[in-house]
C-alpha cells in the first residue's frame, strides 16, 4: 500500500478516512489533526498554561509530545498509584514519564498517592467497600481529585488528558446502554471549569486508539506496553472490543457515532440533564474541592475510611 | 505453518503467502485491535507474509478506569 501524499510505502491505513500514509507524513498528520481539534473545540490557545496528565502510556505521552511539537507550553503530571501486579507497573510507568520529560526538557510533577494519603491504590481498595474490591473505582476517584488539585493550585488554565476516540466511544456506548443522561450531558472534548473544577480538554478525542499507538511507535516514544493489571476484564475493554468488531464491518462507525452524539448534544438533546446538574455543586467540608452533595466529597470519605481501617488493623 | 504472529506472550502460526489481515482473521484477532510490525517497522494489513518471518503485534487497546467527567462518579457497570 502506498502513501497517498508521496507514493512511498505506507505504514498505516486508516480505513475510516480512506487514507494510507508513510511514516513521515503520518508524523505530520497527527499534529495537524490535533491542532485542528484544539481550534475547533476552542480548547486553549498559544498562551495557555497546560497541565497534561501522563500515565506512561501511548496516549498521554503521545499527547505531551504533540503539544510540544505544536509549540504549546505543557507541564506533565504523573500520579504514582503504587500498582505492582507482579510487573512493577507503576514504577515502570513513572520511569517512562521521567525519561520522556528528561529527554525533551519538560517539567514533570510527580504525586505519590501512598506518600500523600498513606496507602497505595490496591491497599486502599482492599480497605473500602467502594468498587467492591476492584481498585479502578478508587483509582479513578483519586486521579480526578489529584489532577484537579494540582491544576487548580498550580494556576494552570487547562488540564489535558490523552483520551482518544476509542476511550470516548466506549464511555459513550456504556452510558447509552444505561441511558445515563446526566453523564451523557457532560461528555465531550471540553469540560468547562466551574466552582473549583479545572477546565478539562481532550485534544486526541477524534483520533482512533490505533492511530495514537501508531504515532507513539513511529515517533519512537518509549511507552509502557503492559496494560494496568487491574484493567483485565474491564467493562471498558469489552466495549472497545465490541465496537472494533462493528468498525471492522463498517469503517468509520466509531467516529460517526461520536460525531453524531456531539451534534445531538449541541442541539440540546441532553440540555435538561445538563442544567439539572449545574447547580448542584458544593465545597467539600474537608478539602474544599467541589462535590455534588453537601459535606465531604467522595475522595475524602473514601480516604478517611481507608485511614481509619488502617489504624484498626495496626 | 511458517509465519509466527506474536501478541504479548502468545504465538500464533499461519501459512506464508497470505495477507496480514487474512492471517489475523484466521487466528481470531480483530485487525483493528493490533498494529503489525516487521523488524520493528509498522506495516499495513495488505502486506504478504513471508516464509519464516515473525510478525510482532502491538495491542492498541487500553482500558480500566475510563471515567466520565464527573467529580464523584465512575462509569456505570
Amino acid at each position: 500500500m502506498k502513501c497517498r501524499k508521496c507514493g512511498d510505502k505506507a505504514v498505516i491505513n486508516m480505513r475510516q478516512h480512506k487514507l494510507a500514509l508513510c511514516g513521515p507524513h503520518f508524523l505530520d498528520w497527527i499534529p495537524d489533526q490535533t491542532q485542528r481539534f484544539i481550534e475547533k473545540y476552542r480548547m486553549f490557545d498559544a498562551g495557555s498554561r497546560i497541565l497534561v496528565a501522563v500515565s506512561g502510556g501511548k496516549d498521554s505521552l503521545g499527547l505531551w509530545d504533540v503539544l510540544g511539537r505544536l509549540g504549546f507550553q505543557a507541564d506533565g503530571l504523573y500520579i504514582g498509584l503504587g500498582i505492582d501486579g507482579g510487573t512493577g507497573y507503576s514504577a515502570e510507568s513513572q520511569r517512562k514519564c521521567e525519561a520522556f520529560a528528561e529527554a525533551h526538557g519538560l517539567h514533570l510533577i510527580v504525586v505519590d498517592v501512598a506518600e500523600i494519603e498513606g496507602a497505595t491504590i490496591p491497599t486502599a481498595a482492599s480497605l473500602t467497600n467502594r468498587g467492591k474490591g476492584k481498585p479502578c473505582s478508587v483509582c479513578g476517584l483519586t486521579k480526578r481529585h489529584v489532577m484537579n488539585r494540582v491544576a487548580r493550585d498550580g494556576g494552570y488554565d487547562v488540564l489535558a488528558t490523552g483520551h482518544n476516540l476509542d476511550d470516548e466511544v466506549a464511555v459513550l456506548f456504556g452510558n447509552t446502554l444505561n441511558w445515563a443522561a446526566g453523564y451523557l450531558a457532560r461528555q465531550g472534548p471540553v469540560l468547562e471549569g466551574r466552582d473549583g473544577l479545572a477546565r478539562k480538554v481532550k485534544p486526541f478525542c477524534r483520533l482512533y486508539e490505533r492511530e495514537t499507538a501508531a504515532y507513539a511507535l513511529v515517533r519512537g516514544i518509549e511507552y509502557i506496553y503492559d496494560e494496568c493489571p487491574h484493567a483485565v476484564g474491564a467493562t471498558s475493554i469489552y466495549y472497545k472490543e465490541t465496537l472494533n468488531r462493528m468498525e471492522a464491518d463498517r469503517p468509520g462507525m466509531k467516529l460517526s457515532f461520536y460525531l453524531a452524539f456531539l451534534r445531538a448534544r449541541q442541539e440540546g438533546l441532553f440540555a435538561y440533564s445538563s442544567s439539572g446538574a449545574a447547580g448542584d455543586m458544593h465545597a467539600c467540608s474537608t478539602c474544599g474541592q467541589p462535590t455534588t452533595a453537601p459535606g465531604q466529597c467522595a475522595f475524602c470519605r473514601t480516604w478517611d475510611a481507608v485511614r481509619a481501617r488502617q489504624r484498626v488493623s495496626v | 505453518m511458517t509465519v509466527t504472529l506474536r501478541l504479548r506472550d502468545k504465538d500464533y502460526e499461519v501459512h506464508a503467502g497470505m495477507t496480514v489481515r487474512d492471517a489475523l482473521l484466521q487466528v481470531g484477532i480483530e485487525p483493528d485491535s493490533v498494529l503489525p510490525t516487521r523488524q520493528g517497522e509498522l506495516i499495513t494489513e495488505d502486506e504478504i507474509l513471508k516464509e519464516g518471518e515473525r510478525i510482532r503485534l502491538v495491542s492498541v487497546i487500553s482500558g480500566g478506569s475510563l471515567l466520565p467527567d464527573n467529580p464523584d462518579f465512575e462509569i456505570r457497570r
